[in-house]
């Protein structure tokens, strides 16, 4: 149980680092609340295997968003040095 | 094995609106977020990937700069580098910084540590001068491929898909050699927390670019920084004619 504890707390960390850079008005505050709500909609799950299907949903949404980052620095990147 | 040397720059962070400074002398840097230039996310990217295959025994970052460059040199050991080197260089001496004294700095530090790879970013977000990587291996008398799109490793020395203009170029070079990274060579890794936090613990040496005998004396001065003109506003014709005798007007037809 302990174990499963730590990893949600990695993954809650994680997801609040990543947050830091998410684009938009007000992003990273908008992001970073949705991750703790979504964390607290979920803080009396005692189900093992609920808990891990949970931490799965969560690691991808990391997934994404780290997806999202170097898309969107790919993309402008892109835009700046070619002519076409 | 091999060791890659790779080379990395503090600049103003791509998603800035860059803004020149009321006294012309360039842009405003005090308070603006800096990171590491995107195309050195992808050298050191490459290099920490050649490591994981066992094509390379050590990752060794440098930055020449202010002591700020300290930050990106601990991003490129989150990524995955092993040490880092920090070749200090401040005040007017940095602004005025040209890729010749970078080159020559580099060279110096690739024969001390014995590298047997230079990877560099193709250029820099800020002054796009694209020309490091190529002074570099000219210095070293090495080969060079730049532009890389693919970098494979064959018995003898290393297979470059380089990125050239209306299409992609196969060449083959020995080793040691020089290369720069186009973007589309890979897609450089998020650093992650426990990761920054492992980074500071490995070693970050401090140099001086007199130390390593190479004269940082500036070579050019800057009269005059200015913004690119604005867009002109377009106008819309009423008909095909109105058009035509607008091109006439211009000298286009």
């Amino acid at each position: 149980m302990s174990e499963l504890r730590s990893k949600v707390i990695q993954l809650y960390k994680h997801l609040q680092f990543l947050g830091r850079e998410y684009p938009g008005v007000n992003g990273p505050q908008k992001f970073r609340q949705q991750v703790r709500d979504a964390f607290l909609k979920n803080k009396d799950e005692t189900d093992p295997n609920k808990i891990k299907a949970l931490l799965a949903q969560g690691r991808y949404v990391a997934k994404e968003v780290e997806a999202l980052y170097s898309l969107k620095k790919y993309r402008s990147i892109k835009q700046r040095y070619s002519q076409e | 094995m091999s060791r890659i040397l790779v080379g990395v720059k503090r600049v103003v962070d791509y998603a800035v609106k860059v803004r020149v400074n009321p006294e012309k002398t360039g842009v405003v840097t005090q308070g603006v977020k800096h990171s590491m230039n995107p195309f050195d996310e992808i050298a050191v990217e490459e290099a920490v990937k050649m490591k994981e295959k066992k094509l390379a025994s050590e990752v060794i970052a440098v930055s020449i700069g202010p002591s700020q460059s300290q930050e990106v040199i601990r991003t490129a050991l989150a990524m995955g580098a092993d040490r880092g080197i920090h070749v200090e260089v401040s005040g007017k001496e940095y602004d005025l910084l040209q890729p010749i004294h970078v080159s020559k700095i580099l060279a110096k530090l690739a024969l001390e540590e014995k590298a047997d790879l230079v990877i560099l970013g193709k250029q820099a977000i800020d002054d796009d001068c694209n020309q490091t990587a190529q002074m570099t291996a000219a210095v070293l008398d090495w080969p060079q491929g730049t532009f890389c799109n693919k970098i494979e490793k064959t018995d003898a020395g290393l297979t470059i898909t380089r990125e050239i203009d209306g299409g992609l170029e196969t060449i083959k070079t020995k080793v040691p050699a020089v290369l720069s990274a186009d973007l589309r060579l890979n897609t450089p890794r998020y650093a992650t927390l426990p990761n920054i936090m492992k980074a500071k613990k490995k070693p970050l040496k401090k140099v001086g670019a007199s130390d390593l005998g190479v004269d940082t004396n500036p070579r050019i001065d800057i009269i005059s920084v200015e913004d690119p003109p604005v867009r002109q506003a377009g106008a819309i014709v009423p008909d095909v004619d109105a058009l035509v005798s607008k091109l006439k007007e211009g000298g286009h037809c």
